[in-house]
C-alpha cells in the first residue's frame, strides 16, 4: 500500500487546449506504466481516472464552453479518456498476469504425496474371471443361469444320468445334507443349473452357469473342498459336436488370445455322450516347447496343451429326464474349474492363496485379471 | 490300471522302437486317461553273479555284514559288502557294478565301507525298482535261471515302461491288459492276439456242485478243480515281476496266479481250498443276522441285500467283493476249486459301499466284466497252477450261465455323422464299429417299430475282428443293427455307438462351427446390480475376499449369538470337513470374521473387506427331496416339490472394517473406522441398487447393543434386510480384532428385489432455491432419522432436500436432550418462492416435530 500522494499537484486542464489534454493523457499513461504492482496501479487510477482527476474535471467543463467549441473539445477529451482507460486496462492485465504467475508459483506442491482417503479396493479374481466368462457368452447371446448350492440330489445326479449305484456317482466325493437320505447335497458341480434350465426353459437354450461347488477334498496346494466352476449348455435343433468345438475355440480365443484353439480328447462323463476332455493350446509357448528342451514351458509343462475341462454332446437320457424332445433337439455342454483356470492363466501357484481370504491376494489384481 | 509295456507287447504287435510315451499318446487319443508313464531310469552294468565265498563280519553297531566274492563272468572275482543274509554259496544273485545308476537316480561307485572297498552291491527287489518282494533281503535267482555275467536288466526286464491308466467308469474292460491291448491294437491298426482266446479242455459238467439262487445277481458261475498242487511253490519270477509292476505284491502261487489272470483278462477269480469246502456251493442273498469273516480277518455283519457264496457251513465269501477266511488257500492246500463268475454291477457296488470295502475284484465287477470270460479265465488259472504249482487240472467243470446275449441296437446309419456334425462315411462308421468289436448289419426300414431278432436275414457288413465291409449300398436314411461285443455292456444307446465311431474317426477331424444363439437379453437386473454393488464397494476402498461357508457353535459363541437365536438353526452336513464345523452358514459374518481374524493375524490391522455369498436358512418344516424317475420329465408338481424341499438360500453381502479408515499422516490425525462408517457402507449398498432403506437402532449380536443399525425396506413396517454397526467389544476380542471394529450384513437379494425396475426421470426446477436452517432440541433417545422424517412430512411439496449438519449435546440445552441442526432447501417447480411461502413451509415442518417429539426450536 502506498502512502498519500503528496507529490501530486492537480493541474487545471482546459479542454480547449490540446497540448494540455495531451500532457494530462501522457502523464496518466506514464503513471500507469510506472506502477510496479496492482496497488500502485490502483492509486494511479484514482489520480488519473478518479472523480478529481484532471481529465474528469476537464470533461465536466465541456458543458460550460460555447456551443461551437463543445464538439471539438468533447472529441479531444473523449479520445484522451479512451487512451487513458486503455492504458490502465492493459497495465492491469499485465500486472494481474504477473501476480497470478507469482502466486501459482508459490503454491507448488509435491504431487507424489499420499492422501488420506481410502485407495481403491479390489475384487477377488474368481469373481472377475467368472464375470469375464459371463461377458464372453452374453456377447454371443447366451443367458447367465444360476442355482442354489444346497441342491436336490436328483438334480445334482439323477437328472444328469448319474445312476444311483454308478461308480461315477461315488467318485464325486459328495457332501450330504442331514439327515442321511434327505435327498439333498452340496452341489458337486454346476450341472444341476443345467437341469434347472432345461426344466424351466423351452429350447432353444443357450446358458452359461458360473458358480461355487463342493467336494469332500482336503485343502492342499491343488485341491480345495470349495471351488468354482463354469458350465455352458446349449439345446437347439441340429446341435452337433462341431458346434461344441466352435464354441470352445471361441471361448479359448476370448480368454487367452487370438490364434489359440481347443482340442478334444475322448473321455467319459455320465452327462454327455460322446464325452471329451478339453485341452487348450498353451497360450505361452503355443506348442513351441514340445520336444524342445532348450525352451521349456512352465505353464504347460512342455506338453503344448493345457488340460482345461470336460465337455460333450448332452446324453439323450439327460434330455429325456428333463423333458426335452430328443427327436427334435440335441445339445452340448462343457465345464471348467475357475481356480484351475486362474492358476495357469495368471500363474497362481497355490490353491490356498485363492481360498484363504488374504486381502493381499485380491489386492494384486485390483479390478482386472 | 498299471500296464507294463512288455506285457502289452505280448498281445499287440507294436511297431519296433515304440516307447511307453508313444503308446500313451495313442491311447489318450483313443480316450484312455493315461495319467503317468513310468520310464525306467536304471542303467547298467547290472549282471548276474554267483556267490563264491562269504565271510560273516560282526560290526560294532550290532549288525553283521557279509564280505563276499562273486563270479560275474570275469577272470577275477568281484568283492562286495552285503548287509543281507538270505543267500548261500552257489546262489545266483543280481550285482550292480560301479558306474551303474539304480532307479531313483542312485549312482553306484566303488566305496569304502566297514573296512573294505565294496565294488558294487548285491541288489534287493526294492533297489531294482521292483517293489518289496517280501523277502527282506536280496534277490536270489533260481538255480540255472542264468549264468554269471548275464545282463540282469534284460533277464528281469527291468527297463520296462509302465503306463498308469485312470479307467473311466464306462471302460471297465480296460481294467485288464486284454482291454488295453485291444485299444492299442486299434490305435496302431494291428491285430490283437486275444489272451482269452485259449483252448478250453473242460467237459462243461461234473464240476464242484453249485446252485445259484439269484440268477439276476449272478448270471454266470464257473468252477474248475485242480488237484495236487504244491501251495508253497514260488510263483515264477516273470509273474512276480509283472504283478509288482502292475502294483500287486506277490504272495503265494495260489494268490499270484488268480491275481495275474485278473490283471491279464479282467476277470476276478476266487480260489477255495477244496478240503475246507463242505457241500454244495450256493449263491444267495444273506439272511438277517448272518456274519462272515473276510480274508482281511474282519468279521462283517451281513445285510440281506448282500450276495453271498455259501456252503453247508454258511457264508464263505462276499460275492465279487472279498473271499472268506474259512476256505482260504493256505500252504497246506493241495486241491483248489477255482471260481470265475459274473455278478451284477449294482449288487457289487452296493455291497462294496455298504461294507466300505473296495477290492480289485469289486472295482472290476462294479464296472461290469465280460460275461463270456469266466470259462476262459478259469481255464487260464487252472493251466497256470498246473504248470507252476504242479497240479492236475480235472476236466470236470461247473458252468452255470443264464446271462442274456447282448441286445442288438438299431440306429440310423448316419447317426454318428449327425452327432459329430462331420462327414463320416458309412464305410468308416461300419469299420470303426467293427474295430471295437460290434457286429453290424443293415436293418430293414421298418426295424424301429419291430424289434430285431439277432442274426436276422440281413447282409452282415462286419463281424467281430473283421474289418472287411461286405455291402456299402446302405444309404444315410437307412438303419443299422449293431450288436455290441460281450465286453462292452456300456454300449446301449445310439449315442454310445456314435461316441465309438467319432473317437476312432478322430475328434480332431470334427470341424469347428460356432452356433448362432437366437439373441439373449444380457445380464438380468439382479446380476447387473450385484456387479455394481461390488464395484461401488471396491471404489469405497473395500477388498473382496472369499471364505468357506462352513460354520459351527464356536463361531456362534464367538459372535455372542444367544442359544435360542434362529441363526443357530442350521443346515447340517452328514460328512462335514470338520466335526467342529458341521453347519452351513446362516450368517456371512461367521466366516467373514474368521477371514478378518486371519488377515489381522497376518499383520493387516486396517482392514476393509467384503464378501458376497449364499446363506442357508432351514425352512420351518424340512422335507426330504424326492428322487423321481428319470424315464421322463418329472411333473411340474414334482419339480416344485424338489425346489420346496431345499432351504432358503439368499445371497448376502458382508463387510468388516477394522482399524483406521484413514491413517495418521502428513495431513493430520488419522480417522478410525467406526460404527458410522459401517452404517454408511450399508447405505451405499442400498443406494447403488436404488433403495432408500429405513434405518433404526436395534440390539442384536454380534453388534454393540447401542451401536447397531437395522435396515429395512418397504417403509417403516417393512422387511428387515440387514444390520450394520460397531461389533460388541467381546466379539472383537473373540476374533482378535482391533477394538471398535465394525461390520455389515445385508440380504442382497431382498435389497435388489426392493429396488425399482427402472427409474422414471423427474423434471427439475430452474427457479431459485430458498435455504433455511433449523435447530431442534429433542429428547436424546429420539432418532435423528425420525426427526428428519417428520420435517419432510411437515414441509410438504416445496421441500427439495433436508440434511442434518450438526448434532449437539451439552449444558446449554440440558441433560437428556440433544440439538439437531438441519439444512432445508425449498424450491417450487414453476415460480420463485415468496418469503412467506418459505416461512410457512418451514414452520409446518417444525410443527410436526413439535407435535411428535416435543421438539423445541433452538435460537441463536
Ligand atoms: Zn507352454
Amino acid at each position: 500500500m502506498s502512502g498519500p500522494n503528496t507529490d501530486y499537484d492537480p493541474v487545471e486542464v482546459t479542454p480547449l487546449h490540446a497540448e494540455e489534454v495531451e500532457r494530462t493523457r501522457d502523464e496518466a499513461l506514464t503513471a500507469f506504466t510506472g506502477a510496479a504492482d496492482l496497488a500502485a496501479l490502483q492509486e494511479a487510477k484514482t489520480a488519473h481516472l478518479g472523480d478529481k482527476s484532471p481529465i474528469v474535471l476537464a470533461n465536466r467543463e465541456i458543458g460550460a464552453l460555447p456551443p461551437q467549441a463543445r464538439k471539438e473539445a468533447g472529441q479531444r477529451i473523449g479520445a484522451a479518456r479512451k487512451a487513458i482507460n486503455e492504458g490502465f486496462a492493459s497495465r492491469l492485465a499485465v500486472l494481474e498476469a504477473e501476480h497470478e504467475e507469482r502466486m501459482l508459483d508459490t503454491e507448488r506442491v509435491d504431487v507424489t504425496l499420499p492422501w488420506h482417503t481410502p485407495r481403491l479396493g479390489a475384487r477377488h479374481p474368481l469373481s472377475l474371471i467368472s464375470e469375464q466368462v459371463a461377458d464372453v457368452f452374453t456377447a454371443l447371446g447366451w443367458d447367465v443361469a444360476e442355482g442354489p448350492e444346497v441342491e436336490a440330489e436328483w438334480l445334482n445326479f439323477d437328472a444328469l444320468n448319474f445312476q444311483p449305484d454308478h461308480p461315477a456317482r461315488q467318485m464325486q466325493d459328495t457332501f450330504f445334507v442331514e439327515p442321511a437320505g434327505s435327498g439333498k447335497v452340496l452341489r458337486t458341480h454346476t450341472s444341476p443349473v443345467q437341469a434347472r434350465s432345461m426344466l424351466s426353459r423351452k429350447p432353444p437354450i443357450y446358458v452359461i452357469c458360473p458358480g461355487r461347488v463342493f467336494r469332500t477334498d482336503e485343502l492342499d496346494a491343488t485341491h480345495t473342498p470349495v471351488f468354482h466352476q463354469v458350465e455352458g449348455l446349449v439345446i437347439d435343433e441340429g446341435i452337433t459336436l462341431a458346434h461344441l468345438k466352435g464354441t470352445l475355440d471361441h471361448f479359448v480365443v476370448s480368454m487367452f488370445g487370438e490364434g489359440l484353439e481347443a482340442r478334444l480328447r475322448p473321455n467319459f462323463f455320465p452327462f454327455t455322450e460322446p464325452s471329451a476332455e478339453v485341452d487348450l493350446k498353451c497360450f505361452v509357448c503355443r506348442g513351441a516347447s514340445v520336444g524342445n528342451p532348450d525352451r521349456p514351458c512352465r505353464t504347460c509343462g512342455s506338453e503344448g496343451w493345457i488340460e482345461w475341462g470336460g465337455c460333450g454332446v448332452v446324453n439323450p437320457r439327460v434330455l429325456q429326464a428333463n423333458g426335452i424332445d430328443t427327436d427334435r433337439y440335441s445339445g452340448f455342454a462343457f465345464g471348467m474349474g475357475l481356480e484351475r483356470t486362474l492358476m495357469f492363466r495368471n500363474g497362481v501357484e497355490d490353491m490356498r492363496d485363492m481360498v484363504e481370504g488374504d486381502v493381499r491376494f485380491s489386492r494384486q489384481f485390483g479390478m482386472e485379471i | 490300471m498299471r500296464v507294463p509295456l512288455s506285457w502289452l507287447r505280448e498281445y499287440v504287435d507294436l511297431p519296433d522302437g515304440v516307447t511307453g510315451r508313444d503308446v500313451a499318446e495313442q491311447l489318450i487319443r483313443a480316450g484312455l486317461e493315461v495319467e503317468t508313464v513310468e520310464e525306467s531310469d536304471l542303467t547298467g552294468p547290472l549282471v548276474v553273479g554267483k556267490v563264491l565265498t562269504y565271510e560273516n563280519e560282526p560290526q560294532k553297531n550290532g549288525k553283521t555284514i557279509r564280505w563276499c566274492s562273486l563270479d560275474i563272468g570275469k577272470d577275477e572275482p568281484q568283492w562286495v559288502v552285503c548287509g543281507a543274509h538270505n543267500f548261500e554259496v552257489g546262489d545266483l544273485v543280481v550285482v550292480v557294478l560301479p558306474g551303474a545308476v539304480l532307479p531313483g537316480g542312485f549312482a553306484i561307485s566303488a566305496r569304502k565301507t566297514y573296512g573294505h572297498v565294496s565294488n558294487g552291491m548285491i541288489c534287493s527287489s526294492a533297489e531294482l525298482g521292483l517293489g518289496d518282494d517280501g523277502t527282506h533281503g536280496i534277490v536270489v535267482l533260481e538255480p540255472g535261471e542264468a549264468t554269471p555275467g548275464d545282463d540282469a536288466i534284460e533277464l528281469l526286464s527291468l527297463s520296462d515302461d509302465v503306463l498308469d491308466i485312470a479307467v473311466t467308469p464306462d471302460r471297465g474292460y480296460c481294467l485288464s491288459i486284454r482291454g488295453v491291448a485291444r485299444e492299442a491294437a486299434t490305435a496302431y491298426g494291428v491285430p490283437l492276439k486275444d489272451p482269452a482266446a485259449l483252448p478250453l479242455n473242460g467237459s462243461g459238467s461234473g464240476g464242484y456242485p453249485v446252485r445259484v439262487d439269484d440268477a439276476e445277481a449272478c448270471s454266470v458261475f464257473v468252477t474248475r478243480t485242480v488237484t495236487g498242487i504244491d501251495a508253497k511253490a514260488l510263483s515264477p519270477r516273470w509273474m512276480q515281476k509283472r504283478l509288482l509292476a502292475a502294483g500287486m505284491r506277490p504272495i503265494s502261487i495260489g494268490v499270484d496266479v488268480t491275481n495275474y489272470v485278473m490283471l491279464e483278462l479282467g476277470q476276478p477269480i476266487h480260489g477255495y481250498d477244496k478240503d475246507r469246502l463242505s457241500g454244495e456251493i450256493v449263491v444267495r442273498r444273506a439272511n438277517a443276522g448272518e456274519k462272515l469273516m473276510t480274508l482281511d480277518d474282519q468279521t462283517r455283519e451281513l445285510d440281506p441285500e448282500d450276495l453271498l457264496i455259501t456252503d453247508d457251513s454258511g457264508a464263505i465269501g462276499a460275492a465279487g467283493v472279498m473271499g472268506g477266511a474259512s476256505t482260504e488257500i493256505s500252504d497246506a492246500t493241495t486241491d483248489v476249486v477255482i471260481e470265475a463268475a459274473h455278478f451284477d454291477p449294482i449288487v457289487i457296488a452296493r455291497a462294496s459301499r455298504r461294507h466300505k470295502l473296495s477290492s480289485e475284484a469289486s472295482r472290476r465287477f462294479e464296472r461290469e466284466v465280460d460275461p463270456n470270460l469266466p470259462r476262459y479265465a478259469a481255464q487260464r488259472v487252472a493251466d497256470l497252477l498246473s504248470e507252476y504249482a504242479g497240479g492236475t487240472v480235472l476236466p470236470d467243470e461247473t458252468v452255470v450261465d443264464t446271462h442274456p446275449k447282448p441286445a442288438p441296437v438299431t440306429l440310423r446309419a448316419d447317426h454318428a455323422a449327425r452327432v459329430a456334425g462331420a462327414v463320416i462315411t458309412l464305410d468308416e462308421t461300419v469299420r470303426h464299429l467293427a474295430s471295437v468289436g460290434c457286429t453290424v448289419e443293415a436293418a430293414a426300414a421298418d426295424a424301429v417299430a419291430a424289434p430285431l431278432a439277432a442274426g436276422a436275414h440281413a447282409p452282415v457288413l462286419a463281424e467281430v475282428g473283421s474289418t472287411s465291409v461286405g455291402s456299402t449300398s446302405v444309404e444315410g436314411d437307412d438303419l443299422l443293427t449293431v450288436t455290441p461285443p460281450s465286453w462292452r455292456p456300456d454300449l446301449r444307446d445310439p449315442n454310445d455307438f456314435a461316441e465309438e465311431v467319432i473317437r476312432l474317426f478322430g475328434f480332431d477331424n470334427v470341424p469347428s462351427v460356432l452356433p448362432a444363439a437366437p439373441g439373449g437379453q444380457g445380464l438380468t437386473v439382479s446380476q447387473r446390480r450385484r456387479r455394481r454393488v461390488a464395484t461401488a464397494l471396491v471404489g469405497a476402498g473395500l477388498t473382496e475376499v472369499v471364505s468357506y461357508p462352513f460354520t459351527g457353535d464356536a463361531d456362534f459363541d464367538a459372535m455372542g449369538v444367544p442359544a435360542d437365536d434362529v441363526r443357530r438353526t442350521t443346515v447340517k452336513l452328514v460328512n462335514p470337513i470338520s466335526d467342529e464345523e458341521p453347519s452351513m452358514q446362516t450368517t456371512l459374518l461367521a466366516t467373514l470374521l474368521r477371514t478378518a481374524e486371519r488377515n489381522v493375524g497376518r499383520g493387516a490391522n486396517d482392514l476393509a473387506i467384503f464378501q458376497t455369498g449364499l446363506v442357508f436358512l432351514p425352512k420351518a418344516e424340512t422335507k426330504p427331496a424326492p428322487l423321481p424317475s428319470v424315464a421322463q420329465r418329472p411333473s411340474d408338481a414334482e419339480v416344485q416339490t424338489l425346489y420346496d424341499a431345499l432351504p432358503d438360500q439368499p445371497l448376502h453381502v458382508g463387510v468388516v472394517l477394522t482399524g483406521a479408515l484413514a491413517p495418521t499422516g502428513w495431513w493430520g490425525k488419522g480417522r478410525p473406522a467406526g460404527w458410522a462408517d459401517a452404517v454408511q457402507v450399508a447405505r451405499l449398498i442400498a443406494s447403488v441398487v436404488g433403495v432408500e432403506p429405513v434405518v433404526k437402532n436395534v440390539e442384536l449380536a454380534p453388534w454393540h447393543p447401542g451401536r447397531c443399525a437395522e435396515f429395512s425396506v418397504g417403509g417403516p413396517d417393512g422387511t428387515v434386510i440387514g444390520h450394520a454397526g460397531e461389533l460388541h467389544p467381546k466379539v472383537c476380542q473373540a476374533f482378535g480384532l482391533p477394538a471398535r471394529s465394525s461390520a455389515v450384513e445385508l440380504d442382497l437379494d431382498a435389497l435388489i428385489a426392493a429396488g425399482p425396475e427402472s427409474i422414471a426421470a423427474q423434471p427439475f426446477s430452474s427457479y431459485p432455491v430458498a435455504k433455511e436452517d433449523v435447530a431442534l432440541i429433542v429428547p436424546a433417545e429420539v432418532a435423528a432419522a425420525d426427526v428428519q422424517a417428520a420435517l419432510v412430512e411437515g414441509a410438504g411439496e416445496l421441500l427439495e432436500s433436508v440434511r442434518l449438519f450438526d448434532v449437539y449435546t451439552g449444558e446449554q440445552i440440558g441433560e437428556g436432550k440433544k440439538s439437531l441442526a438441519f439444512a432445508l432447501r425449498f424450491r417450487a417447480p414453476d415460480r420463485t418462492l415468496k418469503e412467506n411461502e418459505v416461512a410457512d413451509a418451514r414452520q409446518a415442518a417444525v410443527q410436526v416435530t413439535v407435535d411428535r417429539f416435543a421438539a423445541v426450536q433452538r435460537v441463536g
